[in-house]
């Protein structure tokens, strides 16, 4: 295994670790702020898949315009999650995913 | 080439150390700021790997704006009051100890794991300038990208439209 192979398995591993750590505070939250924190950690998971890809294959460029895509989706789906989450603050008066049972469907 | 492994090895245990500071504090607050000490980690870990264009944007927008939108978003809903603040963290203490546990062992546990590797890389690209491959050959994701910026200035000016007439 080459020098370049090693260091990816190290960066994937810490991919895995930040994983979990999303998934984890996904299903282990009620605040729905603290929701989107761990969706977050999800896409940084994912940004730091796509650059150790990119520097494993030489293929650096390509990774790079990818998280640049990659950033504008994120930015874009946290400014219309938190509007979301402020009006449902706003019309339910709370955070909490289990307060939430007037959803109408 | 030894400095450069050690550098990337503290990164990346500081990468980790924010996520779960992240998920593990109890004020929203230090939690958006830890998400920006996680993207500033990350940051520092792409300019390590000679991607620049890729860190400035980490770092400005996921850093930056997000922490904003984030940081805006907890003021404007109402805090906790004491009492339920300290129902919250006895609950939340509960629901979360288990997490720096399960990250060490399944660190340990995979970074011990001899994993053999039998995958051709190919070769790299003939663009390297990761401005030239965005204008070059994935014009369309640059469409593609303006679109989902007017779906959400549109989405949030839905949003607070309909808030405006309640």
């Amino acid at each position: 295994m080459n020098a370049s192979l090693t260091l990816f398995w190290h960066l994937f591993v810490v991919v895995i670790m930040l994983v979990i750590m999303g998934f984890y505070c996904i299903f282990m939250t009620y605040n729905l702020i603290r929701t989107l924190i761990g969706v977050e950690l999800l896409i940084k998971a994912v940004t730091l898949l796509i650059i150790t890809a990119g520097y494993v294959t030489g293929h650096m460029a390509l990774a790079q315009a990818i998280v640049i895509t990659l950033i504008v989706v994120e930015v874009v789906f946290i400014v219309v999650a938190t509007g979301v989450v402020i009006g449902l603050r706003r019309h339910n008066g709370t955070l909490d995913t289990r307060k939430l049972r007037n959803l109408k469907g | 080439m030894q400095i450069n492994h050690t550098l990337n090895s503290i990164i990346l245990i500081a990468l980790v150390a924010s996520g779960l500071w992240t998920i593990m504090t109890r004020s929203l607050i230090r939690s958006a700021i830890g998400l920006a000490l996680t993207s500033a980690v990350l940051t520092m870990l792409m300019f390590s790997f000679d991607s620049w264009l890729a860190g400035v944007f980490e770092l400005s927008v996921c850093a930056g704006l997000i922490s904003v939108v984030f940081i805006s978003t907890i003021s404007l809903t109402q805090p906790l009051t004491k009492a339920e603040v300290i129902k919250h963290m006895k609950d939340r203490l509960e629901r979360f100890m288990y997490l720096p546990f399960l990250i060490i062992i399944v660190g340990v546990g995979l970074s011990l794991l001899k994993v053999n590797f039998n995958f051709q890389l190919p070769s790299p690209e003939i663009e390297t300038d990761a401005r030239k491959v965005l204008w070059n050959l994935r014009e369309l994701d640059l469409l593609a990208q303006v679109v989902i910026i007017m779906t959400g200035i549109f989405g949030v000016l839905i949003l607070f439209r309909e808030m405006r007439r309640k």
